[in-house]
């Protein structure tokens, strides 16, 4: 078994396929891709493929050590193209086809109009412990 | 009460109820329910079976086989889905002494049953025959103690229809003994000591040279375990280890498990590994290995195998015995004769190692610009935060060298 992240973005990916702000949504659509999204994670857990998951605020501060005694510089470095997290799902499974698959299948949660947002999704391996044998 | 006890008895109590038609997860459960009383009534005063605790602990497993099968009958009682196998249970005569055969070993075979994945055979394993509780288990691959017992009970309900009735494949039993070993000791639970203990019981249940391979391995890697890591927890490569604080005695174990087996004649993927392992745990200093002998024991074990990884380690030991050129040539062979597909993993990348051997057997050969450049890159696919560190040094070293 593997954990890898899954990580949703705001902004940072290209634009997905069926890319209408959240707030146009109509409710039952609003409920239809929350509702997805918790049954996905009610699925995972079953199949023990479940780690964790959470969602993340828009906003975000950027910080940098700027030397002793001076203030923390919080404005982003890149405010236009800054990449936000929307939130991270962490799953352990047997694969990086199964890690693949999962992710394709949260990137199908439905939109606008009931159907999938198309949704890019990064997925990263975590690095493990070291195996026992490597020599 | 001792709790070690208890532990150790679990496995062969489980397998008594399966045996008597219990499914599986019936059992376990049942199973649970008289360790709970067993630790209530042993702790509360003297023993039922006794006022003595020499005695109580000899008739520790009868007592615990009498109340679990007392617990399973009251739940399958209660449970109408279960009455036709309660009345196959009713029909059959009432349970005699148990027999002489090995319960444990049945229970190794069906927990690294062939439909279950090796992750929940692996998980199962820990559970039923090692009698690690489910937090444990989670707590050794860090996922939540949910997800865990949600794996642990879809393994058992995929094995509930499985009868003790015949031998499973030991091959099978080994490779999820080897992965539980090779998953590192990472959390409290040390899986190689966990999984070295379940080798050990296996190997006295059965004879089988296989199984006294596996052991050697596993106790010729672990008492090199020590030296293996430095203090601020960095890796140290097998050259460059501290012999001293081998375990010597674990070596001299493994190494007389190895020769028994050995002396066979049936030689087997994990005695190969274990005679490598053997004639490195063998040499005084790492200038004195007899690498000949090991590169004979890669070309047993390229026969016996074949994989990419197996070749990727002769070519290591070509270079450590012939030279740096001969162990690049190795590499060259490896890489043309085998399909691409092969040295990849699934992300496209080339095996982890392979980059980092081509990269020493460089620098061995005194390129150390390719070297620098080939141990950033294995640096990059690294996929453990130990060996990626290593390979960073390696690459931030040479560099540092080649710039003054």
């Amino acid at each position: 078994m593997a954990k890898y992240l899954l990580l949703k973005h705001y902004r940072g990916a290209p634009a997905a396929v069926n890319d209408v702000p959240m707030d146009r949504w109509s409710p039952e659509e609003i409920s239809a891709h929350v509702q997805y999204m918790n049954d996905f994670a009610a699925r995972l857990e079953k199949t023990g493929e479940f780690v964790d998951g959470q969602a993340l605020a828009p906003e975000g501060t950027w910080v940098r050590y700027d030397g002793e005694g001076r203030p923390p510089v919080t404005d982003g470095p890149f405010a236009e193209t800054k990449d936000l997290i929307a939130g991270w799902m962490i799953i352990d499974v047997d694969s990086h086809e199964r890690a693949v698959e999962l992710a394709g299948e949260l990137s199908a949660a439905p939109g606008a109009g009931g159907k999938p947002i198309h949704e890019w999704l990064e997925v990263r391996p975590f690095l493990t412990a070291r195996p026992t044998i490597t020599e | 009460m001792d709790e070690e006890l208890l532990r150790s008895l679990t496995p062969s109590v489980l397998t008594v109820l399966v045996r008597r038609g219990a499914d599986f997860a019936a059992a376990e459960d049942a199973v649970q329910e008289a360790l709970v009383e067993a630790l209530r009534v042993w702790t509360a005063g003297p023993s039922p079976a006794s006022s003595g605790m020499g005695h109580a602990v000899r008739d520790a497993k009868g007592w615990l086989v009498t109340v679990a099968w007392r617990k399973f009958l009251d739940a399958a009682r209660a449970d109408a889905a279960r009455r036709r196998r309660e009345e196959r249970v009713e029909e059959e005569p009432a349970p005699g002494p148990a027999p002489a055969v090995d319960d444990t070993l049945q229970l190794y075979f069906l927990c690294a049953h062939p439909s279950l994945s090796p992750a929940s055979a692996v998980a199962l394993t820990l559970r039923a025959v090692g009698g690690l509780t489910t937090r444990q288990i989670a707590e050794a691959y860090l996922v939540p103690e949910a997800t865990m017992a949600q794996r642990i009970s879809r393994a058992k309900r995929t094995v509930s229809d499985v009868r003790f009735d015949r031998p499973g494949d030991v091959a099978t039993v080994l490779r999820v003994l080897y992965l539980v070993f090779n998953e590192g000791y990472s959390g409290d639970i040390d899986l190689a000591a966990e999984a070295i203990r379940l080798t050990r019981q296996l190997a006295a249940r059965i004879d089988h040279p296989e199984v006294a391979g596996l052991l050697a391995l596993m106790l010729l890697h672990h008492a090199r375990r020590a030296a293996r890591t430095a203090s601020d927890g960095s890796l140290v490569p097998l050259a460059e280890q501290d012999r001293g604080r081998w375990d010597t005695a674990l070596i001299s174990e493994g190494v007389g498990i190895l020769q028994a087996a050995l002396a066979r004649d049936r030689l087997g993927e994990f005695q190969a590994q274990a005679a490598i392992a053997a004639l490195h745990a063998d040499a005084p200093t790492a200038e004195e290995t007899d690498w000949l002998q090991i590169v004979e024991w890669y070309d047993e074990l390229t026969r016996l195998t074949d994989s990419p990884v197996v070749r990727l380690n002769r070519a290591v030991a070509v270079g450590e015995a012939e030279g740096p050129r001969a162990g690049l040539a190795a590499l060259a062979a490896l890489d043309a004769s085998s399909p691409s597909s092969r040295l990849r993993s699934s992300r496209g990348h080339p095996v982890p190692r392979h980059t980092a051997v081509a990269a020493y057997l460089h620098e061995r050969d005194g390129d150390l610009a390719t070297a620098a450049r080939l141990y950033a890159e294995a640096a990059h696919e690294a996929t453990n935060l130990a060996e990626r560190d290593h390979l960073t040094r390696q690459a931030a070293r040479l560099n540092a060298r080649r710039s003054h």
